[in-house]
């Protein structure tokens, strides 16, 4: 059959282009690979409320979209559908494109071809679930995923998988079913502790039967699964088989048809043009795997792209909000000259794609500050990086010295990268315009253009190096310098170098954090912390010939190596440098005695340490020795957000009579900020890392945590009046307030925000009435272990 | 790391309260009233006055505890300069009265005071000993730890309950069923373990403290079993008897826990009798005046 145009994939921005491929009349088709439109909202839990950010920008589309729960949407897209007559084709899963413009040949699973002119391709990020790869796999009883584990009943149901989705539907099905689950391996090692209680308990108790070093040799309709086990064949007879083994990440399909990436990151985009067009002519990518995971953007980008097949030209949606953006730039209004001037200023930008651009650009705010403004202070925790379009600013250093910034140059990226206080206050040096750019788009723009993150790098080595080894160096010796810098990089726990090896260069930490310990009457001490930003190895290159300690990462972490022999030119060259570098080497001797006389206080710091604290910059700890355990503290942060407290006292581990309980620490690279489709979570100057409104209560923040501190929480009641309480007994405890009915649905993300709303800072450590709750910063540790001495 | 409550910052409540008992009993010392010294003569008023607010002030502790958002100083400083003044309160009260004393609603007042006063000081001790106390014994664990260790244990005795004969299975469960913490915060204190058990071929239940019935009963039956049971056996006396040494820690935390919650109970209504016989007494005494 010939189309003028097939989409794939009925998500969000694939109905949007179908139903606008309707309204214009177009010979179209929709293909979807699962039985509905949808698949990933259709997977959200029952009554969730979606949300329809970004609020600025208005919807585009055929179908109606607001913020209401999953049915209504759901609802609202189907009606929709239907009232359109969209031609829709379910269960269709497209395994290969060839041809190219107007020629395309799309095959299909059943081995069925279709012709079109042109594809869109909306498949999203999530991928199509593995299959077993063996005879009966599409048989009528496998299924690939689970909805509704309550749906079944007294059935026997094979389970096939040892990840977590696995578990979850061996565990959950396992109370109205007789469960096997199949494990390729002899243990469950992909899975999370919580996870992996859970089979190793429900095996344990037989509730579920477990096959361990088993494949599956073949699947019998109407039915039984075959096993190759450890002992030989084994044949099981079920209702039902359900196999999770992790879904194939689309990229190799979308690569199959000749979409060129813009690198090999798997964070990456696929190359665009401004109308969404591949390198390939006449294959177009929108949505999530175009890098629009919101559903607004997606429905936009698939009416859009509709138009733009049709040969109309249209203004993006977002045009409206750029201009409001530009409009207080000296520029005139015009938006696309706007962005050639931002393109043509700034050489970091010159090779990045117009549509990647744009969205920067878009995710940005242009200042234009005025003479002697400030841009940001010292010490400050924002991790924005900024670029001089225009005019110039000027960088107060340590020691006195302006340094002067011009147009296309860039400031900010030493905090950006290592997730550390700013190290210089910037000031406006007459009327400028500067471009500053949330982290997180020019992270992106750093996986996807290697020549971007080679220049900021080598920026940040000749900084780092400037900041704290050698103020005064010209500029040109730096950059030799930096050229022959290598960035490391370390896993939590990788040891950068021994005590004994051969000293052969030196570490500029420029991310995460190290810790030192040496090898004192048999026994690993640790005697220091090192943060980002400090450098080790030192030792070793101005006296003895062999480090004198052993370094491990404490979290992952990145460094700047510098080689033995660049470092002795340099030495030669600097004549303050050997001074700098011999006042450290003393301060780590004195460090080193104190930490020999008391090892105790090393085992203090490796536990706190091993409880992730090394990339913390503000951690809340308890000393055991005061705490009554009244959860003061708790009650004091329910009541002071919205009801829901975000630590959890007695959780958690303690050591040497120091509590570390369930609470943001504040990371300095925060894990949660890594995927959060609205870009909602910031980071104050005073490094608070909290959650905007604009939360659409994805749960990615919550899942990407590794210290388990953020919840999915809806709004609380009303607190009742304090002295009403106390006098009348009326209205909820302090801390014990209910979910307030009306809202329960509405769920988004909460953590600590250090009470940055709150004058007189926070609310736990204020509230606690023997003074056992304590916030501190990981540098402050060493004082901890004073008192453990 | 940090400061108790009685250290707090250099101890400056310690010393502002100080002042003012030197500044009361100076001028306890300077008046010379017609009368003998009582509430009736004008520095007695002034110390009355002085007294009442102070009560006040001190009450307000419960109120500035749960005012979360108040931006006026730690809890910690108010509770360092509740305790502080509250004994200093002992001192204006005395001198107030002139150390005079009798069967009537005014001592009643003192009576409740001195008690409120000494329950607090009581809660101070408490408040100084047990945090540590509760950390040595919990071990770097916490109790939902301690806990789900103890469902753990409970749930390999089972299992291994099942290798062996039906009475054997009774006997685990019957052990676990009546297995008691103390539901009360009276039975935490007193560590009372009231934990019983239905031994097999019995009708009744006996007493279970410290799991020694259990134990007993399973000793017996291992030296009377053939070798394969009483491997089998002495698994399940091995669980039970690590069952016994968490079952101790976790009662010895709930102990420790229910002091420091207890004297509470005796503070706060104390402290509204003392409201209320305070109020009588100023009424009275300006009813009879």
């Amino acid at each position: 059959m010939k189309f003028e145009l097939v989409i794939v994939g009925a998500g969000p921005a694939g109905l949007s282009a179908a139903a606008h491929a309707e309204t214009l009349g177009l010979n179209y088709l929709l293909i979807e690979s699962s039985a509905a439109p949808a698949n990933t909202i259709q997977r959200y839990q029952k009554g969730k409320h979606v949300m329809a950010e970004p609020a600025v920008v208005p919807l585009r589309s055929d179908l109606r979209f607001a913020a209401g729960t999953r049915e209504a949407i759901l609802g609202s897209w189907q009606s929709g559908l239907d009232e359109l007559g969209v031609n829709i084709r379910y269960n269709t899963e497209a395994i290969a494109i060839s041809g190219s413009k107007p020629n395309f040949e799309l095959t299909l699973l059943d081995g069925e071809t279709l012709t079109a002119e042109s594809i869109v391709l909306a498949i999203g990020l999530q991928g199509n679930p593995r299959r077993i790869g063996v005879e009966g796999e599409t048989d009528r009883s496998v299924q690939y995923t689970l909805d509704d584990p309550d749906e079944y009943r007294d059935e026997t149901i094979a389970v096939v998988g040892a990840g977590d989705a696995a578990i979850e539907n061996a565990v959950a099905l396992a109370r109205n079913n007789t469960v096997i689950i199949i494990n390729r391996r002899d243990e469950f090692a992909r899975a999370k502790d919580g996870n992996l209680a859970l089979i190793t308990r429900a095996i344990e108790d037989e509730s579920i039967s477990c096959f361990y070093n088993t494949g599956v040799a073949s699947i019998e309709p109407a039915v039984a699964i075959n096993l190759n086990t450890e002992t030989g064949e084994t044949r099981i007879p079920c209702n039902r088989i359900i196999a999770r083994i992790g879904a194939i990440p689309p990229r190799k399909f979308v690569e199959s048809t000749g979409i060129r990436f813009l690198s090999d990151d798997p964070t990456t985009l696929p190359e665009l043009s401004s109308q969404y067009e591949s390198n390939v002519a006449g294959l177009y990518v929108i949505g999530a795997l175009g890098g629009y995971p919101l559903i607004k953007q997606a429905m936009n980008q698939g009416y859009e792209v509709v138009e733009f097949i049709k040969g109309n030209t249209i203004l993006p949606a977002d045009h409206n909000i750029l201009e409001e953006k530009f409009r207080h730039l000296p520029y005139g209004r015009d938006v696309d000259d706007t962005l050639a001037i931002i393109r043509n200023n700034i050489p970091l930008f010159e090779n990045v794609n117009g549509l990647v651009l744009r969205e920067l650009v878009l995710a940005s705010e242009l200042l234009t500050p005025a003479k002697s403004d400030v841009i940001f202070h010292k010490n400050d925790y924002t991790n924005t990086f900024i670029s001089v379009v225009e005019g110039e600013v000027e960088v107060e250093t340590d020691s006195g010295n302006l340094i002067t910034l011009g147009p296309g140059q860039f400031f900010g990226e030493m905090s950006l990268l290592s997730g550390r206080r700013r190290s210089a206050t910037v000031r406006a040096s007459g009327s400028c315009v500067l471009l500053e750019t949330p982290r997180r788009e020019i992270v992106k723009l750093m996986n996807s253009y290697q020549q971007v993150r080679k220049v900021i790098d080598r920026h940040f080595i000749v900084r780092t190096l400037r900041a704290g080894l050698v103020p005064d160096a010209p500029q040109s010796e730096l950059e030799v310098v930096a050229e022959t810098a290598e960035l490391l990089s370390f896993r939590a726990g990788d040891v950068l170098f021994r005590e004994g090896d051969e000293s052969n260069g030196l570490h500029l930490i420029r991310n995460g954090s190290v810790s030192v310990s040496r090898n004192i009457g048999g026994r690993s001490i640790v005697t220091t912390y090192v943060a980002a930003g400090n450098y080790v190895g030192e030792m070793g290159l101005v006296g003895e010939a062999k480090r004198s300690a052993t370094v491990t990462a404490t979290v992952a972490t990145e460094s700047v190596f510098l080689r033995a022999d660049i470092f002795q030119t340099m030495l030669s060259r600097n004549s303050g440098l050997r001074e700098r570098i011999q006042t450290k080497v003393k301060e780590r001797i004195s460090e080193n005695l104190r930490m020999e006389a008391a090892p105790d206080a090393g085992d203090l710091i490796s536990f706190l340490m091993q409880q992730g604290l090394g990339e913390a910059t503000d951690v809340l700890l308890i000393d055991e020795t005061l705490c009554i355990g009244c959860d003061n503290c708790e009650t004091a942060c329910a009541e002071t957000h919205d009801g829901t407290s975000r630590l959890k006292r007695a959780a958690g581990p303690s050591y040497a009579q120091v509590h570390v309980p369930t609470s943001c620490r504040h990371c300095e690279d925060p894990h949660c900020m890594k995927d959060c489709p609205p870009d909602a979570i910031r980071r104050a100057p005073n490094g608070e890392v909290y959650i905007e409104d604009s939360c659409i209560g994805c749960g990615n923040c919550e899942q990407n945590c590794p210290y388990g501190v953020i919840q999915m929480a809806s709004a609380k009641e009303e607190a009742p009046s304090l002295l009403n309480w106390v006098l009348t007994g009326t209205g909820a405890a302090p801390g014990q307030r209910q979910p307030a009915a009306a809202t329960t649905a509405i769920k988004k993300a909460v953590k600590c925000d250090m009470c940055k709303d709150l004058s007189g800072g926070p609310a736990c450590v204020r509230a606690c009435p023997t003074g056992a709750a304590i916030r501190m910063s990981p540098s402050d540790f060493v004082n901890l272990t004073k008192k453990a001495s | 790391m940090q400061t108790s409550i009685l250290a707090f910052r250099g101890r400056r409540y310690l010393w502002a309260a100080l002042a003012l008992i030197v500044i009361c009993i100076a001028a306890y010392w300077i008046d010379d009233p017609q009368e003998p010294p009582n509430g009736g003569t004008l520095l007695g008023y002034a110390l009355g006055t002085l007294g009442a607010l102070l009560i006040v002030w001190l009450t307000w502790f419960g109120i500035r505890k749960r005012n979360y958002t108040s931006t006026s100083g730690s809890v910690q400083g108010w509770l360092s300069a509740h305790v502080y003044f509250g004994v200093a309160l002992l001192v204006v009260v005395l001198l107030h009265a002139g150390f005079q004393f009798g069967w009537n609603v005014h001592t009643l007042a003192f009576v409740f005071m001195v008690l409120v006063i000494a329950s607090g000081l009581y809660g101070v001790a408490i408040y100084m000993r047990y945090p540590e106390r509760l950390s040595e014994n919990r071990g770097g664990a916490s109790r939902s730890e301690l806990l789900d260790q103890l469902e753990d244990i409970d749930r390999r005795s089972r299992r291994v309950a099942q290798k062996l004969p039906e009475p054997f299975q009774e006997f685990v469960t019957s052990g676990i069923r009546r297995t008691e913490l103390g539901s009360t915060l009276w039975q935490r204190l007193r560590n009372e373990d009231r934990s019983r058990i239905q031994l097999p071929g019995s009708a009744t239940t006996v007493a279970n403290q410290g799991q020694e019935a259990a134990m007993d009963w399973l000793a017996e039956q291992q030296s009377r079993a053939d070798a394969d049971s009483a491997t089998t056996i002495a698994e399940l006396s091995a669980l039970l008897r690590n069952k016994r040494k968490l079952l101790r820690q976790v009662r010895e935390d709930l102990r420790l826990q229910a002091g420091i919650e207890i004297w509470l109970y005796a503070h706060v209504p104390l402290t509204a009798a003392l409201l209320m016989a305070l109020l009588t007494h100023i009424v009275t005494v300006f009813l009879y005046w």
